[in-house]
């Protein structure tokens, strides 16, 4: 890889991280910090399953699970003992890590249609496990009690503006590694699979073994949206594994194109400010995100910014 | 878990028959489903996450269509009717818009249309649940088979499902429109080059499909409360059959479909926190063994 682009992702992301930590200073808006604190969860949920779908052409529909195994193994962590938060951060990162490593290794040899159906099914099987393990996750009521906000490094979690700064810092590091990892020439094997494997096999690529490594890079960066989300609801909820937010997060993803790195971000933006409007109308939210959906998929069949790309070819990267 | 009651249970006769009876229940139902499932994957090379959807609709229709006519029969009649017509247009105006691109696209229609019609059944027939009641005709004590309760519906619904798995499986081997279908899923383009209508056949297929779901959800209705969103776990459970029993195979549904709904009605005695857990790692089992599935061909 150049040094050229790698400088410019950088810049690109200490600049939007000054812009992003700039807004409070200038103006408060408690709605405001709370929309990017969830953005940043999505976000990271969402770009991880990118890297999945766009890059590699693996369409998982269960990535979800390791948003939320993140989002309970550190708000357990949290909970039951007193390591501070960035440990219990890494190691549930470290743990879903894990975690998409085992169920990689399952589902990574399946074919496409496959791959769909038994990602949801293990996810399912890991929602029917928090649902029905009450003493340890507290089953469908959720993690309650919150999560101890021991301050770290002269953050003070509890307040929502370090709160807002921990996400944006975090969320814009792991875009960059994210990205870091996309335009690497791993990247580029990825994407090669997903344009011919045989090609990408007869040059000799273990296949399985470079989607193995995608699906358990994927589930690590979504372990730590999950993270993020945890921090932001003080606890775990069987929702952040559940089905519609592995459907919400491919949404996301196609929403805003899956050829472009940014595409996830700009597509979870989308997809939550939508929510956020939709529900103070009508309580029928479905009807109106369905409508959107169809909308995409039949009428511009492509993303928001892959549809700027084509428009402006050579222009965005 | 309670090995001990699984143990007892399974020593009693009377025990071994109410839990048979129960998951042949449910494994017959979901055989409908899945068949339509596995049938639309066969042909059309679609995984129609939608069929849950058809399930539900046609338990309301069946139920709407109930307080109407007052006839049972009608009404799960119309259930199947409407959703058969449903599924040609569903495929006519959806799903034909995108054969042949991702599965992303496929996968984003058909969670879109089930978001909208979870939603408008909240609005037709409000967000409650809904119970339809036994029809009176089975409104009569149970029959006991070696001491363990079966309900004569039970035994109907049983039936029902039964014959429609023969009439299904000779159908596709013995009939002309059977053999058409089996060659359109092995290669569509000669299907195509040879004369017959495709675009029709593709439909009909979809019609059987969505026929099928619809007939499992009216069958359902008086068993199992209706609710918006009761597509999803069927749907799922319908998913895990065909993964099991092999993509485009209907004896493979079916037999994975008992398999399946044994596992159900034995887990809830042994595992009752962890059924559903317990289907999961039936399905994760067998196809890290054979991730063809029990009757799929290996590709």
């Amino acid at each position: 890889m150049k040094v050229g682009p790698a400088l410019r992702d950088v810049a690109i992301a200490v600049f939007a991280l000054i812009v992003v930590l700039a807004i409070p200073l200038l103006h408060r808006s408690p709605a405001f910090e709370d929309f990017v604190i969830r953005l940043s969860a999505m976000a990271l949920f969402a770009t991880s399953l990118n890297l999945l779908v766009g890059n590699t052409g693996m369409v998982s529909f269960g990535h979800g699970m390791f948003y939320g195994f993140g989002a309970y193994a550190f708000a357990l962590m949290m909970q039951m003992t007193d390591v501070s938060l960035p440990i219990a951060a890494v190691l549930a990162v470290l743990i879903t890590t894990f975690a998409a490593l085992c169920v990689g290794a399952i589902c990574v040899r399946l074919g496409t249609d496959y791959f769909a159906f038994i990602t949801l099914a293990v996810q399912m099987l890991f929602y029917s496990i928090i649902i029905s393990w009450q003493s340890l996750t507290g089953g469908d009521q959720g993690l309650r009690g919150g999560i101890p906000r021991r301050e770290i490094f002269g953050f003070e979690l509890a307040s929502q503006l370090h709160l807002y700064q921990f996400c944006a810092v975090v969320t814009v590091l792991g875009l960059l590694t994210l990205r870091h990892i996309s335009v690497s020439p791993f990247g580029q094997t990825l994407r090669m699979i997903r344009d011919n494997e045989h090609r990408a096999s007869f040059l000799g690529i273990v296949l399985w073994r470079a989607r193995l490594f995608a699906f358990t890079v994927a589930g690590a960066f979504a372990g730590l949206g999950g993270v993020l989300a945890a921090l932001f609801v003080s606890g775990a909820y069987p929702e952040l594994a559940d089905w519609p937010n592995s459907g919400q997060a491919i949404f996301a993803v196609m929403l805003g194109g899956i050829s472009s790195f940014l595409g996830p971000v700009l597509g979870a933006t989308i997809l939550l400010a939508l929510n956020d409007v939709v529900t103070r109308f009508t309580e029928y939210h479905g009807l109106v995100l369905g409508s959107v959906i169809l909308a995409f998929a039949l009428g511009f069949r492509r993303g928001v910014l892959d549809f700027i790309r084509l428009a402006w070819p050579g222009r965005l990267r | 878990m309670d090995i001990d009651a699984l143990g007892a249970c399974l020593t009693t006769p009377a025990c071994v028959v109410t839990q048979t009876t129960s998951g042949l229940i449910v494994g017959m139902l979901l055989f409908l489903v899945a068949a339509g499932v596995t049938l639309i994957f066969g042909v059309l090379k679609i995984v129609n996450f939608a069929h849950g959807t058809f399930y539900m609709l046609g338990g309301y229709v069946a139920y709407t269509a109930l307080g109407a006519t007052d006839s049972y029969a009608l009404a799960v009649l119309s259930g199947a009717l409407s959703m058969a017509l449903f599924g040609v247009v569903f495929e006519r105006a959806l799903i034909s818009r995108v054969y042949g691109s991702n599965v992303l696209m496929q996968l984003l229609v058909c969670y879109a249309v089930v978001l909208i019609f979870d939603d408008l059944v909240k609005i037709v027939w409000g967000p409650e649940f809904h119970a339809m009641g036994m029809p009176p005709a089975f409104q009569v004590p149970p029959l006991f088979i070696a001491g363990g309760v079966v309900p004569p519906f039970y035994a109907v619904l049983i039936g029902i499902a039964g014959l429609i798995a023969i009439v299904l499986g000779l159908g596709l081997s013995m009939t002309r429109l059977g053999k058409t279908v089996r060659a359109a899923a092995i290669n569509p383009q000669m299907v195509s080059v040879l004369g017959v209508n495709t675009t029709l056949l593709f439909a009909i297929v979809f019609a059987v499909g969505g026929g099928l779901a619809g007939l499992a959800g009216a069958l359902a209705a008086p068993v199992r409360s209706l609710s918006p969103g009761m597509g999803f776990s069927v749907l799922i459970e319908s998913f895990i059959v065909t993964v099991i029993g092999g993509m485009g195979s209907i004896t493979g549904a079916l037999v994975s479909a008992l398999l399946i709904g044994l596992v159900r009605g034995f887990g809830t005695i042994g595992f009752p926190q962890f059924t559903d857990g317990l289907i999961y790692v039936v399905m994760i089992a067998i196809l890290l063994l054979r991730p063809q599935g029990l009757f799929g061909r290996s590709t």
